[in-house]
């Protein structure tokens, strides 16, 4: 027989009953477009970082307490939480020993715990504000530039002064129709007087920018407290040709900053644009398999879905059957159409649900500021993978139809 | 009446069976069907089979179009055994050699008339073009031109019956097999249907209709009565005192 014929016969006793048919399809959309959007968001995210985006400033690295990949096991997590934190008073040793040896040194620390709210004649922000200690090389080191007014200085951070510097947000909500420069702002019980405004940065990964508040580190510590704090210092070397020597002194630095003897551990994180890669590429893939799981659920059901619409349907058009049976249709001729059916609701279901997987994965890649892809790969995996289904899941009710004894199906009313 | 053409030279044996029976078994109960039935049937006959209801005609009529099978004994349709063919050739035999004419019409429902004629020509794998041309032909020698895009419920019982007599004869097959096939009709509409068979008849056409109406069976040259699943008698020409004898 005919192959347009199978699909021909198969289109229209789909539309014969449109509701079932697509809730059905929808379970097999359902599943694919989790796996699809997914991959296509992270594959989107692999490019982009791949080629040419950076997590950090250039030639910049960094030490902290905690790595990156925070997703790790419960035991490893204990080992990072028990480990000393990097105190300002080991920072600034730090900081002394590599003075000279590199364009910049940031020190900072985030008080996470508050949720900043900057109040102006009454006026607030949205609590949403993270606020910073830090010195002047925090701009520079996370790739902050500077709208207008100052950026802090050595001297606000040796006097502790009630300076800040802050993202376009506060300047956006609270000065509206005056320069915020000079103007002294409320802030989780504290004063500060705005010496400067950040250029808009936008959103990365999915977090704004702007609501950022950057002052002294030693202003921070008398505000915030210091006691439980880890500071965080971001190293930037004078070029890209002296990244791996600068690179080398730091961790020697940094190790006698912490007082560790020559055979004790580095009890430190290192960040670099090379480690964040590969934190993310973990990260990505615990995703992926996330992903996977949830999409393989999704077939199953679906696809038992499918088994159970085609049995109902095989049940339904059995008169149908005997008739084709009756008038010359081989069984395998009915094991086709029927074949044919099932093959074609999964393959609209996963089509529908590979468009919308990919179009949803690369909004979300388009927030994320990604560069956009077309996963050809998983297009073509989805539409097999739907195609195994309908075969596999419609292989049994179509042998059930194929298998009827004309006659008995003939009688069937 | 017209007359009857007992001269006719006798064709070759189509259609051979030998002590078929059937048994049906329903839980403690076995239902015989068929108890021993043997009939030769010649190309280009025209046989009634009649019989009371539950005699067995349409289990017969079911074996003889290859849709069962018997539970014992012979059957050889152009010389070939019947038992010994695979799922195909049997398919093969019911698509090409048979045109089956159901009394309730057994049409798809949700297609035309044009599609419902074609679906034997599909499964022959004949090219659509030639396939459309063919059955519309078909639709058109049955009085059904204008109905071509007509489904079965916007169609009178006599249309749909003609749809399924074009049906039956769209591949060319050399054997009509209908069982009853005006008994849905009312006997104007009956007679309608009956010169179509007269016509294939006329053309060369092995006819045997299953029926219980007399006046349908005076069409045919050879008449088979049908008894608790044995053969009472096997005419040629149409009896009537027999059938007067079992209705009285
Ligand atoms: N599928 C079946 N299952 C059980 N009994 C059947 C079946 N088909 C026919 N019979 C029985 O076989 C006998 C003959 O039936 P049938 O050939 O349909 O008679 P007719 O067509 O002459 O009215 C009847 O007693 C009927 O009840
Ligand atoms: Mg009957």
């Amino acid at each position: 027989m005919l192959f347009k014929e199978i699909i021909k016969m198969a289109l229209s006793s789909l539309g014969v009953n449109k509701l079932r048919s697509s809730l059905t399809m929808i379970g097999i959309t359902i599943g694919v477009f989790s796996v699809i959007s997914v991959m296509t968001a992270i594959g989107a995210l692999q490019y982009s970082i791949e080629h040419g985006i950076s997590f950090l400033g250039s030639n910049i690295f960094q030490f902290a307490k905690y790595p990156a990949n925070v997703s790790a096991s419960g035991d490893v997590r204990e080992k990072y939480r028990n480990r000393r934190n990097i105190s300002y008073q080991q920072a600034l040793h730090y900081y002394r020993l590599m003075e000279g040896e590199a364009r910049e040194i940031c020190l900072k620390c985030f008080a996470y715990e508050v949720k900043g709210q900057a109040v102006y004649n009454g006026v607030k922000t949205t609590p949403s504000l993270l606020i910073v200690g830090s010195n002047r090389s925090f701009l520079t080191a996370n790739a902050f530039t500077l709208g207008y007014g100052r950026n802090l200085n050595d001297e606000d951070v040796e006097l502790s002064r009630r300076v800040i510097v802050v993202g376009k947000m506060v300047e956006k909500r609270l000065f509206p129709h005056e320069t915020p420069i000079n103007k002294v702002i409320r802030m989780s019980g504290h004063t500060y007087t705005i010496v400067g405004v950040l250029a808009e940065k936008g959103t990365a990964f999915g977090q704004s920018q702007d609501d950022i508040c950057i002052m002294p580190i030693t202003r921070f510590f008398e505000d915030y407290g210091e006691a439980k704090r880890t500071v965080n210092i971001a190293t930037q070397a004078f070029s890209a040709d002296t990244y791996n020597r600068t690179f080398d002194k730091a961790i020697g630095a940094m190790r006698i900053a912490r007082g560790l003897r020559a055979d004790q551990e580095n009890d430190f994180e290192i960040y670099s644009n090379d480690s964040l890669k590969s934190a993310f590429v973990s990260i990505a893939g615990v995703v992926r398999v996330g992903a996977f799981v949830i999409s393989f659920i999704a077939l199953v059901a679906a696809g038992i879905g499918i088994m159970n619409i085609m049995l109902v349907s095989v049940t339904e058009r059995t008169k149908e059957i005997g008739i084709r049976k009756s008038i010359g249709a081989r069984s395998r001729d009915i094991l086709r159409q029927f074949l044919t059916e099932a093959v074609f609701i999964s393959e609209a279901g996963g089509i529908l649900g590979i468009v919308l997987g990919i179009i949803v994965g690369d909004m979300l890649a388009a927030w994320l500021q990604a560069e956009l892809i077309f996963p050809y790969g998983w297009a073509i995996t989805g539409v097999l993978v739907c195609s195994a289904i309908g075969i596999g899941f419609g292989l049994y009710p179509a042998y059930r139809a194929a298998s009827l004894d004309p006659i008995e199906a003939l009688r069937y009313e | 009446m017209e007359t009857r053409d007992l001269t006719r030279p006798r064709g070759p044996i189509v259609i051979d069976i030998e002590n078929i029976t059937k048994d049906y078994v329903m839980g403690e109960e076995t239902v015989r069907a068929l108890r021993g039935v043997s009939l030769k049937i010649h190309r280009n006959e025209y046989i009634a089979i009649m019989g009371p209801s539950g005699s067995g005609k349409s289990t017969l009529m079911n074996m003889l179009g290859c849709l069962d099978t018997p539970t014992s004994g012979r059957y050889e349709f152009n010389g070939k055994n019947v038992a010994e063919m695979n799922d195909d050739e049997l398919a093969a035999i019911r698509n090409r050699e048979i045109g089956f004419v159901f009394q309730t019409f057994n049409l798809l429902p949700r297609s035309t008339s044009l599609r419902n004629v074609e679906l034997p020509l599909i499964y022959a794998g004949i090219d659509p073009e030639t396939r459309e041309q063919r059955a519309a032909e078909v639709l058109a020698d049955v009085g059904l031109g204008d109905r071509i895009h007509h489904k079965p419920n916007e169609l009178s019982g006599g249309q749909r019956q003609r749809v399924a007599v074009a049906r039956a004869l769209v591949n060319r097959p050399s054997i009509i097999l209908a069982d009853e096939p005006t008994g849905n009709l009312d006997s104007k509409t009956g007679e309608e249907i009956m010169a179509l068979f007269e016509d294939l008849y006329q053309r060369g056409n092995t006819i045997i209709l299953v029926t219980h109406e007399r006046d349908i069976a005076a069409h045919a040259r050879r008449t088979v009565h049908l008894r608790d699943g044995l053969i009472e008698s096997d005419h040629a020409g149409f009896i009537p005192e027999i059938d007067m004898a079992t209705v009285g």
